[in-house]
């Protein structure tokens, strides 16, 4: 190696080292940025020397009056609320999802592309504009205000097919020779979704529930619709929303911090474990469209 | 524009190309919207002949039937049940009997109110024995629109049933004259789980999407047509009635409201522009920040990629509604960011990020910026997954011939992401046309458009046309048909950029393709 090249070698190297520190900082900074809020949130919800908003971070007097207050309020049956709407949703949009999306992917028949073309065209008007009649049919059955709840697991569940895209996406990559084989030894297109799509497919049944889980866990807009004015009937999306309203705020704001954090471990929790699934089926869904 | 061909392209300059090609866009336009009314009108003329058609072929199993088919064409299933499929036929007796029983009771009730929406609204009837006005509810505008909708549904279903059960007869009778045997009731019941499985499979969620979508969108759609509103909501105060394309007038028209308020019309127009520069800069924003994370993440020599990752990936799991009100509490005036900017010495007076109304444009930005805080993560996890897909060979021949790094991104990953992505880009534009929560929990609208504001809602600067739409739902006037009007105008402007940019990518692959 003559020296020139060694030194222009040299020279590489140094500045390679020198974007990936570059790139570390800045990682750094940007993971920084991305757990602020949050550390704030954690902090602020043990601060017990003032229940409003200040202009700092690092609590004074330090303590876990917010958690115990929580229970003298009506965020125990909040959660509650939330928790059933998650858990029944997620199981039953989970199996809507997945009928739909395999009905899709797996067969043709006459009306399949008209079909997703409906549905394509039908997601292009505001889903708002439906909680308005919504609301008041559900009133009519006496599912609003303190009976929010199976409403809103109504309203949750009832258009979940039109959200097949991705496990579509899943469902297509799964080759069809499997399927015909099947038909050749006899099955029913029954058995064969059965014993032999679904087992293939416990990573986009996950994904699907984890997501099906975490829409409801966090929706805010058609509970508040339809919870509207009760108390018991809100989820905790709504119950902290108006804790921060603007009467509540100085008395409910260090509380809003450790309800917040309450809603948020259970699903971060969740996540964590579940974080490869995820990711599979976000990165995989996004590539198919 | 003229098309060029490829020698005449090649041979222009790089403006005459960014140019041509942006020109060639913009003429792409008018071009897709006739392509799409030209694919409306075939689709009709289908309809129609396919209407035609059935009707002839219905005329001819009459002539042509047996007395059992006939027959069928007053009893249904009549010809089911001569013929041995008990099932099939006591199924569609049900049916019509159902039918016959829902008309005759409810349903002729409902067609016969829909032209008015109701004609006696409540009243006060002096009721002797108590000696108090007592009101009389009569009439319900919402029952009478939403059962009317639902009649005229199930009187199209039924049309389609009997229509199926003519038709079954004409087959039956032709299997028959063949020689051979029709299904049974049990080979009925074993093709729910085989040949028909997709049926099967369809029908709750099916169900579903016309109950809970379809239907409501439907009538939300004819609301746009009438005045109901919090002060007519068809039942406790005053009906509701039909008003034709009033809605429309006021929404379009420039005229200003009383008391010198702005148009409806203005007001319209600056929400519309400023939901589509969110929306444009929501999305792009997000897309090439999350990609620059994505790549720097996955350079060869970076460590801990997995602890990187985990970490962006974690914010999406917390719930965004916790996320974006404490943020948003994080910029109030007397929140974290302001006490740390004056600690620091750098202001001296709280800025107040979403209630100035004298600086729309300081809260439209912080709201973009807080965006890419919150979009950041999701996009990192999208472009990941590509960017790996990304042939490396590509890079090792770029490397080779000299390419700089930012020519490869220029010229091997933007294109590349922008090929692959492009209906993903499409998507998430509208979708955040349509981002309620962000703006909801983050500002609410604020600072107030106080021109706009004293006629159309509440109305302010960081307004979408969703949110708007929403605040003009809630409050006492609760104008539902303004809102529906908005709904609708939101549903256009989707579908044209839709329907534009559709036509334009590129990438509109062939699903088969994956096969």
């Amino acid at each position: 190696m003559s020296e020139t090249t060694a030194k222009r070698h040299m020279g590489l190297k140094t500045s390679r080292a020198i974007t990936n520190t570059t790139i570390h900082i800045v990682l750094i900074v940007i993971s920084i940025i991305w757990l602020i809020p949050f550390v704030c949130i954690v902090l602020q919800s043990f601060r017990v020397e003032n229940t409003g908003q200040v202009g700092y971070v690092i609590p004074k007097v330090w303590g876990t009056a917010n958690y115990s207050n929580l229970f003298q309020t009506d965020f125990p049956r909040w959660y509650t609320n939330t928790f059933i709407a998650a858990l029944v949703t997620a199981v039953l949009q989970t199996v809507i999802v997945l009928c739909m999306s395999y009905t899709l992917s797996r067969f043709r028949f006459k009306m399949r592309q008209p079909l997703m073309r409906f549905m394509l065209i039908l997601g292009m008007f505001p889903g708002m504009l439906s909680m308005i009649i919504l609301y008041r049919v559900l009133k009519d059955l006496g599912l609003t205000q303190e009976n929010a709840t199976p409403g809103l697991i109504l309203v949750y569940i009832a258009s979940s097919g039109m959200g097949y895209y991705v496990s579509k996406g899943f469902f297509d990559t799964i080759p069809m020779s499997l399927d015909e084989a099947a038909r050749i030894d006899g099955a029913t297109r029954a058995q064969i979704l059965y014993k032999i799509i679904l087992p293939l497919s416990k990573p986009i049944v996950i994904y699907t529930i984890l997501t099906a889980f975490m829409g409801p866990w966090g929706d805010f807009v058609f509970a508040r619709y339809i919870a509207f004015g009760a108390s018991a009937g809100k989820n905790v999306a709504v119950g902290l929303y108006d804790w921060l309203s603007r009467d509540q705020i100085s008395n409910n704001y260090t509380m809003f911090c450790s309800g917040g954090v309450l809603v948020a471990l259970p699903v971060t929790i969740l996540f964590m474990f579940l974080q490869k699934y995820y990711v599979e089926g976000v990165t995989g869904g996004a590539v198919k469209g | 524009m003229k098309q060029l061909s490829d020698l005449e392209f090649l041979k222009l300059s790089k403006g005459q190309k960014f140019g041509y090609k942006l020109g060639r866009f913009f003429t792409g336009i008018p071009r897709a919207i006739l392509n799409f009314f030209l694919k409306i009108w075939g689709f009709l003329k289908k309809c129609g002949v396919s209407i035609g058609r059935e009707c002839a072929d219905i005329v001819s199993t009459f002539i042509h039937g047996d007395w059992k088919t006939k027959t069928s064409f007053f009893i249904m299933g009549f010809g089911n049940l001569a013929r041995g499929q008990i099932l099939r036929g006591l199924l569609f007796l049900l049916f019509e009997i159902v039918f016959i029983g829902f008309m005759v009771i409810s349903g002729g009730y409902w067609l016969s109110m829909l032209p008015t929406l109701g004609k006696v609204g409540p009243s006060k009837e002096y009721n002797e024995l108590l000696d108090v006005y007592v009101t009389k509810y009569n009439d319900n505008s919402f029952q009478i629109l939403l059962y009317g909708v639902l009649t005229i549904f199930f009187i199209i279903a039924f049309i389609y049933t009997w229509r199926v059960n003519v038709k079954q007869n004409r087959i039956a009778e032709k299997i028959l004259a063949t020689g051979k045997k029709l299904k049974s009731g049990k080979e009925d019941l074993h093709s729910i789980v085989d040949d028909q499985f997709h049926k099967t499979l369809l029908a709750l969620p099916m169900t579903g999407i016309i109950m809970f979508t379809v239907l409501p969108i439907l009538f939300m759609i004819l609301v746009a047509f009438t005045n109901y509103d919090g002060t007519h909501n068809g039942y406790t105060n005053s009906l509701f009635t039909w008003v034709g394309l009033d809605n429309f007038n006021t929404m379009l028209s420039w005229s200003g409201g009383s008391g010198g308020a702005q148009s409806y019309a203005a007001t319209f127009g600056e929400v519309l522009i400023w939901t589509l520069i969110w929306a444009f800069f929501a999305t792009f924003t997000n897309y090439f920040l999350g990609m620059f994370v994505a790549m720097a993440i996955n350079k060869k020599g970076i460590r801990f990629k997995k602890g990187w990752r985990t970490i962006l990936v974690l914010t999406i799991a917390i719930p965004q509604f916790i996320s974006l009100l404490y943020v948003s509490k994080m910029f109030a005036k007397n929140g974290i960011i302001n006490g740390f900017l004056m600690d620091m010495g750098w202001i001296t007076q709280a800025i107040d990020f979403f209630g100035d109304p004298s600086k729309p444009w300081l809260a439209r930005i912080t709201v973009i910026l807080i965006n890419i805080w919150i979009g950041i993560p999701y996009l990192m996890l999208i472009t990941t997954g590509i960017l790996m897909n990304i042939p490396a060979d590509l890079y090792e021949s770029a490397k080779i011939d000299g390419a700089s790094g930012w020519q490869q991104y220029r010229k091997i990953t933007l294109p590349y992401m922008l090929f692959v992505t492009g209906p993903y880009l499409l998507t998430s534009f509208t979708g955040n046309m349509n981002n309620f929560n962000v703006i909801y929990l983050l500002t609410g609208g604020a600072p107030t458009n106080a021109a706009a504001s004293s006629a159309s809602g509440n109305v302010g600067y960081t307004d979408l046309l969703i949110t708007w739409l929403f605040k003009i739902t809630t409050g006492a006037e609760s104008k539902y048909y303004l809102a529906s009007v908005i709904g609708i105008l939101v549903f256009i402007v989707v579908a044209l950029i839709s329907l534009v940019v559709y036509n334009l990518l590129p990438s509109i692959k062939n699903e088969e393709d994956f096969r």
